[in-house]
């Protein structure tokens, strides 16, 4: 399992040779996902050499949560990976939950988990529709997606007045009570939401395209994904069990019954696959949680957002977002700005590894698999 | 995980017949179509629909009715640092729970909320328009005071429920300090009655028990 340091990353020629060109992908290309460049060395159309450059879109997003009250930061944490905003959220109020000891009344638990369940959703949607695209198959897939996704943007701006940039959890709860209808409209979307896949897989899983343009592409072991640190889909797509859900059970992720899906190679085909199950299971949770929502105050009366000054101490918390782990750390001297804050981003992380996966692959594979990395730029430079 | 099918050729003509069906199904029924022309066609955004904030003032009088005292409360704790306050300070330099300059820039403001979550006297609330698209950043999208006022009537039209919850806690809040008025008014009087009784009393020493009765 555990490959020696010297023959990682397995390069495969040698990059004096004359005939190597190197060039720079991006970082206005339409297929890096915002502001990203590669710097790759080409032998022929072989990649033998790949250099992530990123930072474009770097907002200094550690030092001003530094300079800021805890409340304060929680919006920025909506600008981190903006698809998924609500996870976002939930990763820094958990983290400060921890440092401060608060307590989440049972009905904000559950709009937590809904409103996570519902991001993990509209993002995996969103990814396939991405990937495609990087694959050519520019317009119906993304525009299939966004149809379904809009649907569940619909609820959030319902309930928490945005989109995308919701900033609705609270150290200690939510912001806001759902409002009249919410539930119902919440739950036809969950009822649809599986013709939508049953759709999507018929588009997609079969196509022989889409199975020449991913199979074997991109392949990363087990082993390798543990080494780089890779959470998420990227990792239960090489085949390793780990989903943050079942192994810390933050939240009250222990109430709910779903699976772990898991790739058996590796490669890009798995790492789509893993997500459109995954959505299937989120679809369980979301079932179970309209089902046994209680009622109940969504804040704890004792929680205060407006001039906190947890103990000193220290805390990291993490959760399964819909790109792998999301963490939090957060040391406090007491004052109303943490000492330190640092984010802990999936995307960043999983894409550490993006040369491993594509040496020895074609020059057009790139995008396929940094496309099957589900990166969003706001989070890796932050 | 799923093997797919090894037919050559059928899982594109699958593929295309999904293609084809949201193509023709997006003819009929808004299931498959959810564009819509804008802004020929406009939809009705959700209540908690949310973009800038604006300020509420009671009454007629975008001026005296407004609900804002100049706390700054919003100032200090916004983000983005986009909120620009001047309380207004009467001849003797005493502040007059009113503010002369209250400005907001647009350019910079990622509609939050928190100064609407911070705000004391339910004065600054968020707006649903939308519709700021201008040529330069200084004359349409730094709003002055005079731009922000907007009366409670509209704020009863975009937001029904909220806007009424806001009235009957304002109403409640003007309640209790009525009746805290009242009950230190009693309590003053009260106090005031006792020492003039005192002083009565002492004035005049009680001489018998008849006296002090009288």
């Amino acid at each position: 399992m555990n490959p020696s340091a010297t023959d990682w990353p397995k390069r495969s020629a040698d990059l004096s040779d004359d005939g190597i060109l190197e060039i720079s992908m991006g970082p206005q290309h339409p297929s890096t996902h915002g502001v990203f460049r590669m710097n790759v060395k080409l032998d022929g159309e072989t990649v033998v050499w790949l250099k992530p450059v990123f930072g474009y879109l770097h907002r200094n997003h550690e030092q001003l949560a530094e300079k800021m009250s805890y409340f304060g930061s929680m919006p920025y944490t909506d600008r981190l990976d903006y698809f998924s905003s609500l996870s976002n959220n939930w990763a820094y109020a958990l983290s400060v939950e921890k440092l401060t000891g608060i307590e989440v009344p049972e009905r904000a638990e559950y709009l937590r988990v809904l409103l996570a369940e519902l991001t993990r959703l509209q993002n995996h949607s969103a990814f396939l529709g991405f990937l495609l695209g990087d694959m050519g198959a520019w317009g119906s897939v993304l525009m299939y997606a966004f149809r379904e996704r809009d649907l569940i943007l619909d609820l959030f701006e319902s309930l928490t007045g945005s989109r995308m940039m919701c900033n609705y959890m609270r150290f200690g709860g939510c912001r806001c009570d759902l409002p009249a209808g919410w539930l119902a409209q919440a739950r036809k979307v969950v009822d649809d939401y599986p013709a939508f896949l049953d759709e999507m897989e018929q588009l997609l899983v079969g196509n022989e395209i889409l199975v020449a343009r991913t199979q074997g592409v991109g392949v990363l072991s087990g082993a390798d994904a543990i080494n780089g640190g890779l959470t998420g889909p990227m990792l239960r797509a090489s085949g390793v069990d780990y989903d943050i859900r079942k192994v810390d059970r933050y939240g009250i992720y222990d109430r709910f019954d779903f699976q772990v899906p898991l790739g058996a190679h590796g490669d890009t085909y798995d790492r789509l696959m893993v997500r459109l199950l995954e959505m299937r299971e989120s679809l369980k949770i979301l079932d179970a949680v309209l089902r046994e929502i209680p009622e109940g105050p969504i804040l704890d009366p004792k929680s205060k957002s407006r001039g906190l000054r947890p103990p000193v101490g220290e805390a990291y918390a993490r959760l399964e977002a819909p790109k792998g782990e999301l963490g939090f750390y957060l040391i406090s001297d007491k004052s109303p700005e943490p000492y330190r804050y640092r984010v802990r981003p999936p995307s960043l992380i999983n894409l550490t590894l993006l040369e491993d996966m594509c040496l020895g692959s074609k020059i057009a594979d790139v995008m396929v698999i940094l496309g099957s990395v589900d990166i969003v730029l706001g989070e890796v430079d932050r | 995980m799923k093997q797919p099918l090894i037919l050559p050729g059928l899982g594109i003509l699958k593929g295309m017949a999904v293609t084809a069906r949201n193509m023709i199904g997006s003819y009929y029924g808004r299931k498959r179509l959810h564009t819509i022309s804008y802004p020929e066609e406009r939809l009705a955004l959700p209540e908690n629909s949310r973009n800038f904030p604006f300020l509420v003032y009671d009454g007629d009088d975008p001026e005296g009715g407004l609900r804002c005292t100049a706390c700054r409360m919003c100032e200090k704790e916004c983000p983005p640092q986009v909120i620009y306050i001047k309380p207004e300070r009467d001849e003797n330099g005493k502040l007059t729970k009113h503010p002369t300059v209250f400005d907001i820039d647009l350019n910079a403001c990622m509609s939050c909320q928190i100064c609407v979550e911070v705000c004391p006297f339910e004065s600054i609330k968020m707006d649903s328009a939308f519709e700021y698209a201008a040529y330069e950043h200084f004359e349409s999208l730094v709003l002055h005071k005079s731009d922000l006022a907007k009366s409670n009537t509209y704020y009863h039209g975009i937001k029904p429920t909220e806007a009424t919850a806001v009235d009957a806690n304002l109403e409640a809040e003007r309640q209790r300090k009525a009746e805290a008025a009242a009950k230190k008014e009693a309590a003053l009087k009260a106090k005031q009655a006792a020492a003039a009784a005192n002083a009565a009393a002492k004035e005049t020493p009680p001489t018998s028990d008849t006296d002090a009765s009288d």
